[in-house]
């Protein structure tokens, strides 16, 4: 049995614009166990990305965590003060974003960004914390690494920026490593190596990845357990077989519809109508009612709880209410 | 093969950028090196590749947004020079990648669907002018009110629209689409995939359709082109292309994109390429894959292999497979 190494009990996190109290995150909750994937994903907008940066407590400076409790092996993060957070960002938790162009510094060397949180965090001296940043360059398959220690950012290209912003990550062994759209600005056979690499850290350090994507083709190839976000709430969550083969929630289904897959060339996709809904002006039913097919008047009204739907498998959707009913009245009848 | 004539013939066409790498002294990048491809009307080729490999520069060297080197371009049997385009523009359309900054945010959705309208003087009225953009707008699905708004009060999805109505404007037989869908959400990607579909059933046109999302290139396309570093590698039906890939590029590229599909995603196996693209400045002598092959030869390094037809018009271009 693996234990709980986070915990994300009903995270509200709001953005307060001059337009109003923007709910990006509406009481979002979930644990990663210690040496799984989770997979984290949604459209923009979704939350998912503000569900990251809420862990990692990086949110821009209108955005505020105003219910909830993130718990790392008991104890609340959000109670830390600046101090105790500085040493828990790097050290225990690290993160890599999408655009590796922007979150590398141009005006630094590849050595000293590396070098800086391994000052920070561990007792190595200069020289050791260099030896150390070439070891992390050559474990995530950057040749040469004593030349890549000297070059700044732009000498490199997109996919060996990305490595180092994994070894970066990697270099004070987190426990947590938190991978928000890691490939998305990257080309398909690069995206397969990046993708690959990750993996094959994961199983070498152990450490637990939460995946943060639109694509469910990255989702499908690597994750243990599958969250699905619409609107800043979870719609659903289960193992990846759950929510690829056993989808539960009208959404779920619709995205998995809408993309093309080897099964449907011939067809014509079918899309999702409508529009991503405005946070600003939140529904008061079910956050997906009013692009759903199958809304009825209670997902208007009232917003849906999680409910089991299998072994490991929960949706918030009332469509499996009134399939369970419809099942229950089927029996009476016969 | 077959009996209808070709919309778009393209012949050995090239596009060198010159680049400065002294003060007096520049070399040619060679964008497109040697492309050649037929499209028929109300066909879709779909041109994938990944950045750099020159796919959007073939798109804008076709509507002569650029110069080309050399090659040739005929349309309709008419061979294109900077004479004709202009009245041929009419007929050949493009539709942008980024619909944030491919719409002009000072011009009303009116103006912008305009703008063609009023360059080929193509109405009698203004009464005809507006009755003609309602209709565009109908087409790709946008309401009449929105005629006065502007492009910043649009989603990416509903900007996308106002982008096709303006490329549809003229009532073109050739529309070249530069990745009119990465920009979007996956559910709105749809959408849009489906009325390109539509319009192509009702209207008959030919679309060049650049992405490099391979599942989407393959449900809409008929045929599909692999370019990599200038060159086409590969162009063969869509199916054909991706059951029976050939080249080994278009092998790890297949082997590469990921499937929506946790059984599919676990059991195969991923043909990881090494390096990456070598700098199109730089390209390697001979076959320019041949840095990342894992079939290269000595007679690779020498010798560029051309296209060959391998039956049922899938051409490849290589010499070991």
């Amino acid at each position: 049995m693996s234990e709980k190494i986070l915990e994300v009990k009903n995270l509200h996190t709001s953005f307060f614009t001059d337009s109003g109290e923007v709910k990006a995150v509406n009481g979002v909750s979930f644990s990663l166990e210690a040496g799984k994937i989770l997979g984290i994903v949604g459209e923009s907008g979704s939350g998912k990305s503000v569900t990251a940066y809420s862990i990692m407590q990086i949110l821009a400076g209108t955005g505020k965590v105003v219910e909830g409790e993130i718990l790392y092996k008991g104890e609340n993060i959000l109670n830390y003060n600046k101090n105790q957070m500085r040493s828990f960002r790097g050290k225990v938790c690290s993160i890599i974003f999408q655009d590796p162009m922007t979150s590398l510094n141009p005006t630094f060397t590849i050595g000293s960004q590396l070098m800086e949180a391994i000052l920070l965090h561990t007792d190595r001296n200069k020289e050791q914390a260099r030896e150390r940043a070439a070891e992390m360059l050559t474990l995530v398959g950057v040749n040469e690494p004593e030349k890549r220690l000297k070059q700044y950012p732009h000498e490199l290209s997109g996919g060996m920026r990305q490595r180092v912003m994994i070894a970066m990550a990697l270099a004070c062994e987190p426990d947590i490593l938190i991978a928000d759209e890691p490939t998305t600005a990257l080309d398909v056979t690069i995206q397969a190596q990046i993708l690959e690499l990750m993996q094959d850290l994961q199983k070498k350090l152990g450490m637990a990845i939460i995946m943060v994507t639109h694509d469910l083709g990255v989702i499908a190839g690597m994750c243990d357990e599958v969250i699905v976000m619409y609107g800043g709430r979870v719609c659903e969550r289960g193992t990846a077989d759950a929510i690829f083969y056993h989808s539960a929630h009208e959404y779920t289904k619709g995205l998995l519809r809408s993309i093309p897959s080897a099964s449907n060339m011939k067809e014509k996709l079918v899309p999702i109508e409508g529009t991503p809904i405005n946070l600003l002006n939140m529904p008061k039913g079910c956050a997906f009612c009013s692009r759903c097919d199958n809304a009825m008047k209670i997902c208007l009204e009232q917003k849906p709880d999680e409910m089991w739907v299998g072994e490991d498998h929960l949706a918030s959707c009332w469509m499996n209410v009134k399939k369970e009913m419809q099942e229950k009245a089927g029996v009476t009848n016969e | 093969m077959s009996d209808t004539k070709n919309l778009v013939e393209v012949r050995d066409l090239k596009m060198h950028f010159p680049v400065k790498t002294g003060w007096n002294k520049t070399i040619p990048l060679k964008a497109v090196d040697g492309v050649s491809f037929d499209i028929k009307p109300g066909e879709t080729l779909g041109l994938v590749g990944e950045s750099g490999c020159g796919k959007t520069t073939v798109g804008r060297t076709l509507l002569r947004l650029y110069t080309p080197t050399s090659g040739e371009f005929r349309y309709n049997g008419e061979l294109v020079t900077e004479k004709n385009m202009p009245s041929l523009r009419k007929e050949m359309q493009m539709v942008f990648q980024d619909p944030y900054s491919s719409l002009n945010p000072r011009m009303t959705v009116e103006d912008i669907i305009g703008e063609p309208l009023d360059v080929h003087k193509l109405y009698s009225s203004r009464d005809e002018r507006r009755e003609k953009i309602l209709k565009l707008m109908e087409t790709v699905g946008l309401n009449a009110e929105h005629a006065t708004r502007y492009a910043h009060e649009f989603s990416g999805g509903q900007r996308q629209r106002i982008g096709i109505a303006r490329a549809l404007a003229v009532d073109p037989k050739f529309i070249v689409c530069d990745e009119p869908v990465s920009a979007l959400d996956v559910s709105i990607q749809a959408q849009v995939v489906n009325m390109f579909e539509e319009l192509q059933e009702k209207l008959g046109v030919a679309y060049l359709f650049i992405a490099h999302d391979l599942l989407v290139v393959h449900h809409i396309s008929d045929r599909i082109a692999v370019m990599y570093l200038g060159k086409i590698v590969e162009i063969a039906d869509a199916d054909e292309l991706n059951e029976n890939p050939i080249h080994p590029y278009t092998t790890s590229l297949l082997s590469a994109v990921p499937i929506p599909d946790p059984n599919i995603a676990r059991s195969r196996k991923r043909i990881t390429l090494e390096g990456e693209i070598p700098s199109p400045l730089h390209t390697p002598s001979g076959c320019a894959f041949r840095t990342r092959c894992p079939y290269a030869t000595e007679k690779c390094a020498q010798e560029c292999p051309t296209l060959q037809d391998r039956g049922n018009g899938h051409q490849v271009a290589c010499f070991n497979r």
